[in-house]
């Protein structure tokens, strides 16, 4: 017998109807939970924060409204409208507050808001006023590091305002004793606690929360199990009756017990993963592992003859579905980085257990069949690769790939079990790893990664050089002297390392901050009775309680940092063509290309909007200032030509991505300049910091917020992505750029990297198509690559790009072997192009 | 071991990187510049000169054609070799009609076999047979062009007669010591009646060792470089075929011959 079944299971009718019941309408904001949340906390002002987390928490379950939705088998949703979202006041509120008129228009991912919800988060929010994480916070960062963040330096907006999220917990400990198991696990240890213990007054309260937290989530579910009960007896049709009676019977076992067969599996493993998020709002709570920890109980029942294969593959589906349901209204600003409704629930299939044997099974395909069936953003489903993972499930993979659904995302085990180990997990537990939401590796139910600390811009410390610490009239930098007077790269190259140190200080010292706050304010009773140790130590996540503790805060801009640091180092110092002071003043000017209206508007938008996050008010006169002064800039002809000449030199000089040993390699030095000095930090949890070079869609929001740089690209127009070349730099081809990425040291990066890469329909047609990708990716990971995803360029891109040319200057099409970029062919060649691409040859 | 081999010098006008749609595999194609058809339709224009050009891209005169050796040539191929081995992948050659620099070409297949790297060649093998004779040995597979069986018209398209093509075709299929494939560019009023290529097609089946043919749908992607040339391209009115008309023509080679039908590269 085959050691796993690769054959594509057939979708069923139900799953296409949940879908459409899902996204019928826009989503909708509740205040359930806000209403809840701060009743409860208004009653318990007398008693510890983490008993009063645990009990806010069993007041929401106790009385949030619940729901079936039409057709479901797996059961459980925080809102009552489809990808509805509660709001969590404890972390911030006020940005939503300043939204209600704006937030159902908005054209990234609206929300409804009914008025009388309006009046409800009204007058819930009103017990906030100073309580929140996000207040903390603030109180407790430097003056120099708020200054960093308020002119953009980096960007920590995810913790600073939110839950953090970005956790894989025990699922399979859960799906193993159920809560009462672990009620039980938890009764023990605070037997064991004597009232002389020194820790024994913060132990026991957490313990008991746990203990308070479990017992909630039981009556939640058995909650549940009464409304399936009254709904099949209310039902007429049979069918369905018979699925609410077996609704009923999985939530009054499930997630109390252990589970028994794979649909309470199914049902326990979903209760888990909704009632993380209503705990704590985080996004990219990470389902993990779920071909492996869900095999025993589909093995089980499959081998019983209790299961068929097809019915696995509805429940897996439904649980695809339930995975959008699940939603979070953010800030406008970060929706439009964030856009797409995303919670970036990474799942990932495949890999090597924690003996080094590959584990791939019949579920790993099912869950990208699953994918395919369903269609939709969540899962971000990823596969984990090695030297041993099976051709089939590559192909399978690369099959997926090809729909242009943007999955999976693919991860080598050769590079990232090593780098986990270089941060003390054990071989085991290296091995056991899985992503957390974009590409972040940790071992789940130990970690405690706040993996998506911060962003943090690499381009705007060169821009402190030039400046000697000035950033828009403010002294916000150090002095590494005047930028006219450095005599060699050395001396320039070394002022920008201490740009980076000491932002990297400030960054520090903002995650520490924000951390702190979580620990005081936010401690998660729930989530840590999932996570090792934190029963035994009797603490929370937050402060302290998992086994391995990291930051990780993402860089971005290597590409452009590279190459402007090496064309700094060949025009100025090596070939001498041009001057630091020339080189300055035409970065300034934005190398004489000004700003026309519309882009002037649009950076004063983005440098307000993120003022107004960061709570600063401006006024009319300031902003048409700031209008005005953007759109001045009237240079002379003779300078204007300078500055083209210079922009030709340094289109001249070669660019990272293109497979050139000594650029490369720069790159490689360069990328350093992030990822050692973080190592040297350490977190308020006893972790360390560790880098991850990744920006998700960032790059171009933040590109907007970074000037012109020496790389020639011009004045808040996007960065470069990930760790990928600067868009349209790298004119080799597929393999020259990953051949480049690949030098890179992705092992420092432990909070991982992200490569994107767009292809065109034709290179993955046909099974020669998929056989050639596979081997692409093979051969990038062959060469340490750490990560790669994959954009398929579909027909309404093509079309996108024939109407606005200039947002795909770099777009490569291939047709038959002949590769051209697009946007440089006539309309009617574009039309052949677009017609080929339909046609998959 | 001597590397003398390494040393020739040649003419190219381009090295692509991440090839999929000519031989089996991830491969790099190394253009070699000149061209003894002129083919009505050729995509590439600027590889049918010998001499070193000017072309005109987008506004910017760009100079075509460099003299290289097989050793610089090896040096960017090399870079790919983890994408060959694992995809199954290699060198090719193509044009201009690589037999057009006899010695460079085998040069450098032979550089290319000699480090392990898989070799290929895309040419219509319009060449004395002594030159092809002398690659053949570094060769794992030949991708030969056949364009049209009436040699009359074949001259009016393409300005030469296919008697030699065709002699060395059989030659080459005799050998045994390559592995031939052929291909048909499919160029609407020259060659796509399903008459026309059902005559090629038996042709090719008729060749001992030759198991698949590759109908290769006509692009006029090239087509703005002749203005960039200041030459005149003298196929403008022809369309693409239709797909419907692709599986047409690939189901008549499948009636007629035993030979897998491929559309596309």
């Amino acid at each position: 017998m085959a050691k796993y079944y690769t054959q594509e299971i057939p979708k069923t009718d139900r799953i296409p109807r949940l879908v459409a019941h899902l996204y019928a309408k826009m989503p909708e904001i509740e205040s359930a939970r806000a209403r809840l949340i701060t009743e409860s906390y208004k009653a318990t002002e007398d008693k510890p924060i983490i008993m009063r987390r645990a009990l806010a928490f069993a007041h929401i379950l106790d009385n949030i409204p619940i729901i079936i939705r039409e057709g479901e088998l797996v059961v459980g949703s925080s809102t009552i409208a489809p990808r509805g979202c509660q709001t969590y006041p404890e972390f911030s509120y006020k940005w939503l507050e300043a939204e209600f008129e704006t937030v159902a228009e908005r054209k990234a991912d609206p929300f409804y808001i009914a008025d009388q919800t309006k009046k409800e988060l009204l007058a819930a929010d009103a017990y906030w006023e100073g309580k929140t994480t996000s207040d903390l916070a603030t109180a407790l960062m430097t003056e120099e590091t708020k200054k960093a963040i308020e002119h953009n330096i980096f960007t920590p907006g995810n913790y600073f305002y939110n839950g953090v999220g970005h956790v894989t917990v025990q699922y399979d400990k859960v799906l193993a004793m159920g809560y009462r198991g672990i009620i039980e696990e938890i009764e023990e240890e605070l037997d064991r606690c004597n009232p002389g213990d020194g820790d024994y007054c913060t132990k026991s309260q957490f313990l008991k929360a746990a203990i308070l937290s479990c017992e909630a989530v039981i009556r939640y579910a058995r909650r549940y199990a009464q409304l399936a009960e009254k709904e099949a007896a209310a039902c007429t049709d049979s069918a369905r009756k018979q699925e609410l009676l077996q609704i009923a019977a999985n939530c009054a076992r499930v997630p109390e017990h252990g589970a028994a067969t794979f649909h309470e599996a199914c049902q326990s493993f979903w209760f888990v993963q909704q009632l993380l998020q209503l705990e704590s709002s985080g996004h990219s709570i990470s389902p993990g592992r779920f071909d492996q920890y869900m095999y025993p109980y589909y093995k089980k029942d499959l081998e019983a003859g209790k299961l068929t294969r097809e019915s696995a593959q509805e429940l897996i589906d439904c649980i695809w579905v339930k995975l959008n349901d699940l939603n979070k209204c953010r800030d406008a600003a970060s929706a439009e980085g964030f856009a797409g409704y995303s919670l970036f629930q990474n799942l990932i299939v495949g890999g090597q257990d924690k003996e080094g044997l590959d584990v791939t099974n019949d579920l790993s395909f099912m869950c990208i069949t699953a994918s395919k069936h369903v269609f939709l953003p969540q899962p971000s489903l990823s596969i984990r690769v090695w030297n041993k993972s099976p051709h089939d499930l590559l192909l399978k993979a690369a099959d997926l790939t090809r729909t242009g659904i943007g999955l999976p995302a693919y991860y080598n085990d050769e590079v990232i079990i090593p780098s986990l180990l270089s941060r003390g997990l054990t071989l085991e537990d290296a091995r056991d790893y899985n992503i957390i939401g974009c590409v972040e590796p940790q071992k789940a139910g130990k970690t405690e990664g706040w993996h998506d600390a911060a962003f943090y811009n690499m381009c705007r410390p060169l821009e402190l050089v030039f400046s000697n610490g000035w950033d828009k009239g403010e002294k916000i930098g150090i002095e590494t002297g005047a930028v006219e007077d450095m005599a060699t790269f050395e001396e320039f190259y070394d002022a920008y390392k201490k740009q980076m140190d000491y932002n990297i200080s400030l960054l520090v010292n903002a995650d520490n901050a924000i951390d702190v706050a979580h620990a005081t304010r936010c401690p998660l009773p729930y989530l840590s009775c999932m996570v090792d140790d934190c029963i035994k130590r009797g603490k929370s996540v937050q402060e302290g309680g998992a086994v391995y503790n990291f930051t990780g805060p993402q860089g971005f801009g290597i590409a452009n940092m590279a190459d402007s640091l090496y064309a700094i180092k060949k025009l100025v110092f090596d070939e001498k063509k041009v001057t630091l002071a020339e080189y300055k003043r035409a970065l300034a000017m934005n190398y004489g290309q000004g700003f026309d209206a519309v882009s002037a508007g649009e950076i004063v938008t983005e440098i307000l909007r993120e003022m107004g996050r960061n709570g600063m008010a401006v006024d009319e006169a300031q902003v048409a200032g700031m209008i005005a002064a953007v759109m001045s800039a009237e240079l002379p002809a003779e300078e204007k030509k300078r500055y083209e000449e210079l922009r030709a030199m340094i289109d001249e000089v070669p660019k990272f991505g293109n497979d050139n040993e000594e650029v490369d390699m720069f790159a490689r030095d360069v990328a350093y300049t992030y990822t050692r000095p973080l190592l040297n930090y350490r977190n308020p949890r006893g972790g360390q910091f560790q880098a991850g070079l990744y920006p998700v869609s960032a790059n171009v929001p933040l590109g907007a917020q970074t000037g012109a740089t020496p790389d020639g690209r011009l004045a808040h127009t996007p960065v470069a992505d990930g760790v990928s070349p600067s868009a349209g730099k790298d004119v080799y081809g597929p393999t020259a750029a990953a051949n480049s990425v690949s030098k890179l040291d992705h092992g420092i990066a432990s909070n991982g990297t992200l490569f994107n890469q767009k292809f065109h329909p034709t290179a993955l047609s046909g099974e020669k198509g998929l056989e050639n990708f596979v081997a692409l990716i093979r051969s990038y990971f062959d060469q340490k690559g750490s990560h790669m995803q994959f954009n398929v360029v579909d027909r309404e891109t093509l079309l996108d790009a024939q109407a606005h040319p200039e947002k795909y200057a770099h777009l490569v099409v291939r047709v038959a072997g002949y590769s051209a970029l697009f946007t440089t062919l006539s309309k009617s060649l574009q039309d052949d192009i677009i017609r080929r691409t339909e046609q998959g040859f | 071991m001597t590397t003398e081999y390494l040393q020739t010098k040649g003419r190219i006008f381009d090295i692509q990187r991440y090839s999929i749609h000519d031989g089996t595999g991830i491969r790099t194609i190394c253009f070699l510049k000149g061209c003894v058809l002129r083919c009505k339709w050729c995509c590439n224009p600027e590889s049918q000169e010998y001499g070193i050009q000017e072309m005109t891209v987008q506004g910017k005169t760009k100079i075509i054609g460099r003299d290289v050796t097989v050793a610089e040539v090896m040096e960017t191929v090399e870079k790919d070799r983890p994408y060959y081995d694992r995809s199954g992948g290699g060198l090719t050659l193509s044009g201009g009609e690589s037999l057009c620099q006899p010695e460079f070409a085998r040069d450098l297949l032979r550089a290319a076999r000699a480090v392990g790297i898989g070799t290929a060649m895309e040419s219509m093998g319009c060449a004395k047979w002594e030159a092809i004779e002398g690659i053949l040995p570094y060769l794992d597979h030949y991708l030969m062009d056949i364009k049209h069986m009436d040699s009359e018209k074949h001259k009016r398209f393409t300005g030469k007669g296919n008697e030699l093509m065709l002699e060395n075709a059989k030659k080459i299929a005799a050998s045994g010591q390559t592995f031939l494939s052929i291909r048909v560019p499919v160029i609407p009023t020259f060659n796509d009646t399903p008459e026309e290529i059902r005559a090629i097609a038996r042709f090719a089946d008729a060749l001992p060792g030759v198991e698949e043919i590759y109908l290769l749908p006509y692009h006029r992607l090239g087509q703005d470089k002749y203005a960039g040339l200041g030459r005149v391209y003298e196929l403008p009115d022809i369309l693409p075929p239709e797909t419907e008309h692709m599986e047409r023509l690939k189901r008549e080679v499948e009636n007629y011959t035993k030979l897998r039908c491929h559309i596309g590269g």
